[in-house]
Order: C-alpha cells, then sequence, then structure tokens
C-alpha cells in the first residue's frame, strides 16, 4: 500500500473522515486485535451509514438495526463495541452513555 | 501507511486501570434503577467487566410483575423542586414518572424491561440477594429468566476479587 499520513485524535479516533478507505479500517481493526470478515462490514456499513444520516449511535441502536444484536455486536468487537467499530468505521468517538 | 498521532503528556504515575464494577442496587425508585443500569452498561461498553447485586427494594428491578411499574420518587427529594406536600398527593408519583418516561425515551434510554434484555445481552451479571428474597418471601421463578443466581453477601463479596475491582451502593 502506498504510505499515506493518516491523521487521528489521541485516542485514535480519524480527524478526517475523507481519509478513510476499507484498508484504513482494516489496518485500525489488527490495531484492535479484530481480524475484519463480513460480518464486521456489515455492521461497518451500517454505522457509517448512521454517521452520514447524522443519527447519534447508541448500543440500543445497533441492536435494533436488523444487522446484528447485542450479544453479536460484543462477541465481533470484544471489550467496547461501540467504540471500537465506531473507530474502525472512521468516524468520531461515540459521545452516548447507553 | 503511517499514523499521526499527538504525542501524550508523559505519565508519571502508573494507572491503575478499572477492570471491574460492582454495583448493588438496594432502592426500585426508577431514578436509581437507571442510575445503576447506566453504569452498568457503560462500564461494558468501555470493556470494563460489570455486575449487579440486588438487594432488599432493589429486588423489584428484577421481580417479573413488578419491574414494569417502579417509579420516581416524588416525595424526601429536593431536587423534584415542588413541595414535599404536594409530592404525597395521589397521582403524584404516577404523572412524575410519565414525564421521566418521555425524557428518557427522547434521550434513547430503554423501559427497565428492555434494558434488563440489553445488559443481559451486553455480558452484566445479575445476581439476587438471599436474604432479601427470603424477607420479600420471592423466589426464583418471581425474578427475571436472565438472573445469573441467587448469593450471600458472602458470596458478592467473593466475586470481588483481583485488581482494579470497585464495588457501588446506589
Amino acid at each position: 500500500m502506498a504510505e499515506t499520513a493518516i491523521r487521528v485524535s489521541e485516542e485514535g479516533y480519524l480527524e478526517d473522515f475523507t481519509q478513510w478507505s476499507p484498508e484504513v479500517g482494516a489496518e485500525i481493526a489488527a490495531e484492535e486485535g479484530i481480524t475484519m470478515t463480513d460480518e464486521h462490514w456489515k455492521v461497518i456499513d451500517y454505522i457509517q451509514d448512521q454517521y452520514k444520516n447524522e443519527v447519534p449511535l447508541t448500543i440500543r441502536k445497533v441492536g435494533k438495526s436488523g444487522v446484528i444484536d447485542i450479544k453479536e455486536f460484543y462477541a465481533l468487537f470484544p471489550g467496547g463495541p461501540l467504540k471500537k467499530a465506531s473507530r474502525i468505521s472512521g468516524i468520531p468517538k461515540p459521545v452516548s452513555c447507553i | 501507511m503511517e499514523v499521526l498521532k499527538p504525542v501524550p503528556e508523559e505519565k508519571t504515575k502508573k494507572e491503575a486501570k478499572l477492570k471491574k464494577v460492582m454495583i448493588i442496587v438496594s432502592k426500585a425508585t426508577l431514578e436509581n434503577v437507571y442510575a445503576s443500569f447506566i453504569l452498568a452498561n457503560g462500564a461494558r461498553m468501555e470493556g470494563i467487566e460489570s455486575e449487579l447485586f440486588f438487594t432488599f427494594f432493589g429486588l423489584e428491578a428484577i421481580t417479573k410483575s413488578k419491574l414494569e411499574h417502579l417509579h420516581v420518587a416524588t416525595v424526601g427529594n429536593p431536587a423534584m423542586h415542588i413541595p414535599t406536600m404536594l409530592g404525597g398527593l395521589p397521582g403524584m408519583e404516577a404523572f412524575a414518572t410519565t414525564m421521566m418516561k418521555k425524557e428518557m425515551e427522547k434521550l434513547d434510554i430503554p423501559p427497565v424491561d428492555e434494558f434488563l434484555e440489553i445488559l443481559s445481552a451486553s455480558g452484566v451479571k445479575m445476581w439476587a440477594c438471599k436474604l432479601a428474597m427470603d424477607m420479600f418471601h420471592l423466589e426464583k421463578k418471581d425474578l427475571i429468566d436472565d438472573l445469573e443466581g441467587v448469593l450471600t453477601v458472602g458470596d458478592f463479596y467473593n466475586r470481588a476479587h483481583g485488581e482494579g475491582t470497585h464495588l457501588m451502593f446506589i
């Protein structure tokens, strides 16, 4: 892959969504110890759609999305699914408490 | 690919990370139950283990026949900004509860029954206190199916081992 500089926040979230590509997402996932599968990408697509429509994300919404249930969400992105999936999606850190 | 990250401030102290929270739910007023649930769920969202121990009146929050009818306390709560005498009038609790539930729905906070399902799916372990169950004549079948089990206070403390475990009483 060509060497590109990606700007991220102190917590590792992309600062500019236009810099995101599936390769960047996969690399961030690898940093989190996650190997991306089709199931993971379906969730990332959903999260990016919500972000583009300016819908704030919550665990409850993801659980009701029809894409994945909450148990599977925790299993796919262990140790903080909403944060990790947001990071991989290239969107800012979620601000929700639920 | 190069990742440009701001250089964090140098840490002088070794960080003691929070690894597990154990929350004791002793009251079943809506505000206390939600506080406990949000703390437990929020912990899981951060990758922190969490457990809930329901004791005394807190048991109502996991009693099948009661959990959908929890109320906000309108008496003895100065932050309600209504005179205590008014708070005691019939219907005040129901009114305040309806108002609060409306506000919470706007924030995408689920009702108690759905919240319990979310907690269970998120890996929060939920326990009932044996002594309180005996006191209120409750049996396991009266409580939610997602309950992990029934514990004595000693059992509960024995689960609190390990570095980075914190206990909270609500």
